[in-house]
């Protein structure tokens, strides 16, 4: 059981745990050998609450932040503790069918694995400066961890449902022995090099990139101390994004430094799947079919208090204003940018990446014709495909008509397109209008681009997430892009549901780097 | 070749060239004018004018010797008269192929002329296909294909039966096209305005009425016919902001726009105004327009000079002068049914330096706000208040002694004015050559003798419905320039004043004595004496009118609109003036009882002219009727209750008339004639309305009449 919560919350804190270990690349000892260990504690009840009773402990469920920020050690102490809880687990259910020997041979060679990592880490250290080796060893780093880690889920999955019960009992031993471990593990090994590896080892690390550059140690010390205060005053994070969200109404005239820029990696923005099995390591994109999934590993899943959503705890904490950054560069969404406008939810940043970033290859099975990249965009257009019926001579649709004519009146040689049925005569000529206007064609798809970025805003991915709920319409969404909304409030329902929540929640104690450097 | 020279010449100086023209037609050569060298080569001439047969007979054809140089000339001169050219035609070959070359205009009866006149006349560059009522989309694709390059401007305004296939192939073929006008056309579509759209060079372009063409298509037209300098969207019930917007952006070039009933906005107007040319602008009855969305424009506009904005109900003064103040360089004003002209209103002209005429037909005019317009316009050349309420002597005399340089003043039915007002106008505005002055009825002999001593340049006058006497007839008379006199329903006027008018004005063109039933023969006489160029009458219930009028109105060559109704005519009466008046078009003998079959042939002999008849009442029958209806330009028919008509002949004669476009008949006809031909009648363009008025033998007593009328106008 610990196994499993402990498992689950490392998944979630993937993001956070990345950050702050590389952000604490810098960190003192003292300060990682107490900081970890102080929240730690909660977090372990909490844990074992989440598992148990669930009921209760949602009530007062830590906000993600703190279990984020501890996370982080959660994990790392993690990968440890099964190096040596493990064995003993399987002595106590040999009756079960998984093979020891097989979990032995797995484990060490995670445990060589690591050691490669440490050693590529240990040479970035000793050859510190040369940034484009730095890069190159960082991506090596990166690959290995993610091999690790998913070896290690795998391995836990085999030997997870048969150790439940001497889990249940042995929890609290493993938890102390957690927590006595993790000063253990942590001066064992090179700090610097551990928090690196381990933020290389999240697949979402390289939304960090930029922050763990080095020189965060105050800074994440700060920010430790702020999520340990916020645990002793149990301040539930949904109230940050739901204040957040309020602000976001008043539309994006924050002053610049007003609030805090985070930005993620494309491939943490692009990962299909934000929501992980601990058990089979199957990932999921809601927190619902999580628990939906989960009642099949065994019956303390299928309580009423584990199906329930977690649910939120109102907060007196003023809410810190937070933005993301589009990690593309050049983008005016990138905090780069001279008139940078940052986007206001993870969602948001989610969809215009996507849409502005990324290919387009949901293209309309009806007329062939629209791409997409966002699958809800597609799905809305689906609905109003065939209904267009202002068109250009240049091929380009409209659902409205002010829209057609705004087109046509900025560019040269674009004409109405009178439908087919009505005169085949004059549609021919459109054609070969067509092709006397191919200049004006390459503009038009900017256009066309542009407009339906606007116009297919309102089918925002949100509405996967959320559907069931029934309270947020799409249209909610509609204007995403410029600052209207933000899908906050979702984490009203789903507090744990997306690591990408955690990972707002979670840094918010990080002041962006440029406090540090 | 320098005799031909020599010729042009002469042609040139001669003034009397009618003459010169007329000798060519008679048949016999005239050697006088000029003496033509016999040509070496004798051409063989086989015309069936009675020229080239005498030419034929001379053994040589002194015409073949005039270079086409010459004949063009000639031909220039003879503008004027169609028939002229078609006698210039008959000459002889030569002058034939002269004429078909030299034509540009072109004006066919019916459809199914056309291939032959498209043969004939290469170089049309006018086709006016009015007098078609169904044009076909083949014969639009063969004028497509025959006047590929010199076709300017196609007229099919009062045609049906063509697509877009069929304006599409003008459009295409004929590179040179500069006008359109498809009004009328009430089925046209979208698919239409696209063909529109392909004419690149269009420059004017009238759609009115054209219902059915939406955005899309006004969109297609303006992304095609980016040269369009006038565009009339009047009635394009279908087009909205957003057409007119994307006209305004593309069509740089407008000049004039007519968007009369469109149901357009303000959001439209800025585009508009923003268009550099515009000079003349119309927004008749745009309903949606209101003050507040024309106080929200901001757009000036400098060039416009001609602003129509009758029958805007929801416009008032606040947004009206809004507009003013943006368009400095008016020079035509129009409100017809504005609400009220006030004082604030008329002050919003102030700034207008350029204005020349103001029409506020139907408006509620305030004394005060004709004072102030009086002192806010600079000097005005036409005022029109037709139908105000409220002109009173002394708001109007303050008018015309602010503004002497007036040249066209209207004051129907102002019927407070009276001879203060007149004598304030007559000798202020001495300029004046239009003044209409229908139903002012408190203007006495006194007035009407000042217009005759002062208004020296009247060339129209219209004393309708007035207290007219024979002296002031008399003193009218004193306008020497007048072409067009209305003195309907002026009962007190007689012969004697209607003499003094036949020698005081030789230069009348129009005469209406509609119910003027102190006239008789003697007057009538006298007008067709004294003046020659006499192309309308309207003797309509002048009771006392008899055959005597007829036969001297034959006399007058260029009588083409002859209205006796009720008069005591005959067929032998109708019978010299189809004989004298050839070119005789309308035609109405609306119970004229006893005209009957007699004048029915002679009038289908002499009278090919003939576009439009009314018989209702008449003794003719089927026998008239099927002469009538060998006249091939016989457009527009009217026969209720003429006794001797039969179904059958009925049906015999809507089947001989080719070029029929309306027909008029009593609606107990209907069932009896066979619905395939009704149904093939109306295919070929033809218009069917069915009237069921009771027959009424009595003719009014005009006195009857006229109290009738008088009580309607307290």
């Amino acid at each position: 059981m610990f196994k499993a919560s402990a498992k689950m919350d490392f998944k979630l804190r993937r993001p956070l745990e990345a950050s702050s270990n590389a952000s604490s690349s810098m960190m003192s000892e003292i300060s990682r050998n107490l900081k970890p260990g102080l929240p730690f504690i909660p977090c372990d009840s909490t844990n074992i609450c989440y598992g148990a009773r669930q009921e209760q402990s949602f009530s007062e469920f830590p906000p993600p932040q703190v279990t984020q920020c501890h996370g982080l050690y959660a994990r790392e102490q993690k990968t440890e503790t099964k190096n040596q809880l493990e064995p003993s687990s399987a002595v106590n259910d040999l009756v079960m069918d998984w093979n020891p020997r097989l979990m032995l041979s797995n484990l060490s060679f995670l445990e060589q694995k690591i050691h490669q990592v440490q050693d590529i880490v240990r040479s970035i250290i000793s050859q510190e400066g040369r940034a484009n080796e730095l890069a190159a060893q960082q991506q090596l780093v990166t690959a290995d961890l993610t091999y690790i880690i998913i070896q290690l889920i795998s391995t836990a999955g085999t030997l997870l449902p048969n150790i439940k019960n001497a889990l249940l009992s042995a929890t609290p031993v493993a938890q102390t022995g957690v927590v006595a471990n993790l000063p253990v593990n942590a001066s064992q090994k090179h700090h610097e090099v551990l928090s690196v590896e381990l933020a290389k080892a999240s697949e979402y690390d390289e939304l960090i990139k930029d922050l763990n550059s080095g020189g965060e140690g105050d800074e994440l010390i700060k920010c430790l101390n702020n999520s340990v205060a916020e645990v002793s005053e149990s301040i539930p994070i949904e109230d940050h994004d739901i204040k957040d969200y309020d602000d976001g109404m008043d539309g994006e005239n924050l002053p610049p430094g007003s609030y805090e820029v985070l930005q993620l990696e494309k491939e943490e923005i692009l990962a299909p799947h934000t929501h992980f099995c601990l058990i089979c390591g199957k990932g999921f994109k809601r927190d619902a079919n999580l628990r939906m999934h989960m009642r099949g590993h065994g019956d303390e899943y299928k309580t009423a208090a584990a199906l329930a959503k977690p649910s939120k705890v109102a907060s007196s904490e003023p809410a810190i204003i937070r933005r993301y950054s589009c990690p593309f560069v050049g983008c005016k969404r990138n905090k780069e940018h001279k008139k940078f406008q940052p986007l206001k939810t993870i969602l948001c940043v989610k969809n215009h990446y996507k849409r502005s970033h990324c290919d387009k290859s949901y293209t309309c099975s009806r007329c062939k014709t629209k791409k997409f990249s966002v699958i809800a965009d597609l799905k809305t257009h689906e609905k109003h495909c065939g209904r267009d019926k202002w068109i250009c001579s240049c091929g380009t649709t409209f659902s409205r008509k002010d829209k057609l004519f705004g087109h046509v009146a900025l560019f040269q040689g674009h004409t109405p397109a009178i439908p087919m049925d009505d005169a085949k005569v004059s549609g021919m000529s459109d054609h070969v209008q067509v092709g006397e206007t191919t200049n004006g064609m390459v503009a038009n798809m900017g256009y066309n681009f542009s407009g339906n970025a606007s116009d297919d805003a309102q089918s925002l991915d949100i509405k996967d997430v959320d559907d069931g709920q029934g309270y947020f319409s799409p249209m909610n969404f509609d204007a995403c892009n410029f600052g209207g909304l933000d899908e906050f409030p979702r984490s009203a329902y789903d507090v744990s549901e997306s690591p990408f929540s955690f990972l707002s929640t979670g840094t918010c104690s990080f002041i962006p780097r440029n406090g540090e450097n | 070749m320098a005799k031909s020279r020599d010729l042009c010449r002469r042609i040139d100086r001669s003034d009397g060239f009618a003459t010169l023209t007329l000798d060519l037609f008679s048949g016999s050569p005239n050697p006088n004018p000029c003496s033509y060298s016999r040509s070496a080569k004798r051409v063989r001439v086989s015309c069936v004018s009675p020229a080239a047969a005498a030419a034929e007979e001379n053994r040589s054809n002194p015409f073949d010797s005039l270079s086409e140089e010459v004949l063009f000339l000639i031909l220039d001169r003879l503008e004027s008269d169609p028939l002229d050219k078609k006698s210039f035609s008959l000459v002889c070959r030569s002058f034939y192929a002269a004429e078909s070359r030299h034509r540009r205009a072109l004006t066919p009866l019916r459809s199914g002329l056309l291939p032959a006149a498209l043969a004939r006349y290469p170089s049309v560059s006018r086709l006016d296909l009015s007098l078609c009522p169904s044009v076909t989309d083949a014969a639009l694709a063969s004028v497509g294909g025959a006047l590929r390059s010199s076709l300017r401007s196609i007229d099919l305004s009062r045609s049906r039966g063509f697509s877009y296939a069929g304006i599409e192939s003008v459009a295409v073929n004929c590179a040179a096209l500069v006008e359109i006008n498809l009004s009328n056309a009430t089925d046209l579509s979208d698919a239409a305005a696209a063909a529109i759209g392909r004419a690149r060079n269009l420059e004017k372009l009238w759609l009115a009425r054209c219902k059915m063409v939406t955005d899309m298509g006004i969109g297609c037209i303006a992304v095609g016919c980016q040269k369009l300098r006038l565009l009339c969207l009047k009635w394009c019930l279908g087009i909205s902001d957003l057409g007119v917007g994307l006209v305004a952006v593309k069509c740089k070039q407008l000049r004039s726009l007519d968007l009369s009933f469109v149901p357009i906005t303000e959001k439209c107007l800025p585009a508009v105004l923003q268009l550099p040319h515009l000079e003349d602008l119309a927004l008749v009855g745009c309903l949606s327009i209101d003050d507040e969305g024309l106080m929200s424009v901001k757009q000036e506009s400098k060039s416009l000079q001609v602003l129509d904005m009758s029958n805007c109900q929801h416009v008032n003064h606040a947004g009206f002068s809004s507009l003013l103040s943006k368009t400095p360089g008016l020079r035509e004003i129009s409100l017809a049914y504005y609400c009220k002209v006030t004082h604030s209103l008329a002050s919003s002209l102030q700034k207008l330096y350029n204005l020349q005429s103001i029409k506020l037909d139907g408006c509620e005019v305030t004394t005060s706000g004709l004072k102030t317009m009086a002192n806010s316009c600079r000097s005005l050349g036409e005022l029109s208040l037709s139908k105000c309420s409220g002109v009173t002597d002394e708001g109007l005399s303050f008018f015309v002694t602010k503004h002497k340089g007036l040249v066209k003043l209207d004051v129907t039915c102002c019927r407070n004015i009276t001879d203060l007002s007149l004598a304030s106008i007559t000798s202020s505005c001495t300029s004046l050559t239009n003044l209409s002055m229908e139903s002012c009825i408190l203007v006495s002999r006194e007035g009407f003798r000042l217009i005759g001593q002062h208004c020296h340049l009247l060339e129209e006058l219209d004393l309708t419905d007035n207290d007219l006497d024979d002296e002031g007839l008399r003193a009218i008379s004193g306008c020497h320039n007048l072409s067009v006199l209305k003195i309907g329903i002026c009962l007190k006027i007689s012969d004697e004043g209607l003499i003094h008018v036949a020698k005081g004005c030789p230069n009348l063109q129009e005469l209406d004595l509609y119910r003027s039933v102190g006239i008789t023969d003697i007057g009538v006489m006298a007008i067709a004496r004294g003046c020659p160029l006499l192309q309308i009458i309207n003797l309509s219930y002048c009771t006392e009118v008899t055959d005597y009028s007829l036969r001297s109105l034959s006399k007058c060559s260029n009588l083409n609109t002859l209205e006796i109704r009720g008069c005591q005519v005959s067929s032998s009466g109708l019978a010299v003036v189809a004989v004298g008046c050839r070119k005789l078009t309308k035609l109405d003998i609306k119970k004229c009882y006893f005209v009957d079959d007699a004048g029915m042939l002679l009038l289908a002999r002499f009278s090919q002219n003939l576009r439009q008849i009314n018989l209702s009442y008449c003794s003719v029958t089927d026998v008239g009727l099927l002469a009538l209806a060998s006249v091939s330009c016989l457009q527009n028919m009217t026969i209720l209750h003429s006794g001797g008509l039969t179904s059958n002949g009925l049906a015999a004669v809507l089947v001989a008339c080719g070029g029929l476009t309306k027909v008029k008949l009593h609606s107990s006809f209907k069932p009896l004639i066979p619905k395939p031909i009704l149904e093939h009648v109306e295919a070929r363009g033809c218009l069917f309305q069915w009237r069921d008025k009771p027959f009424q033998v009595e003719l009014e007593p005009s006195e009857v009449w006229k109290q009738q009328s008088q009580e309607m106008h307290v």
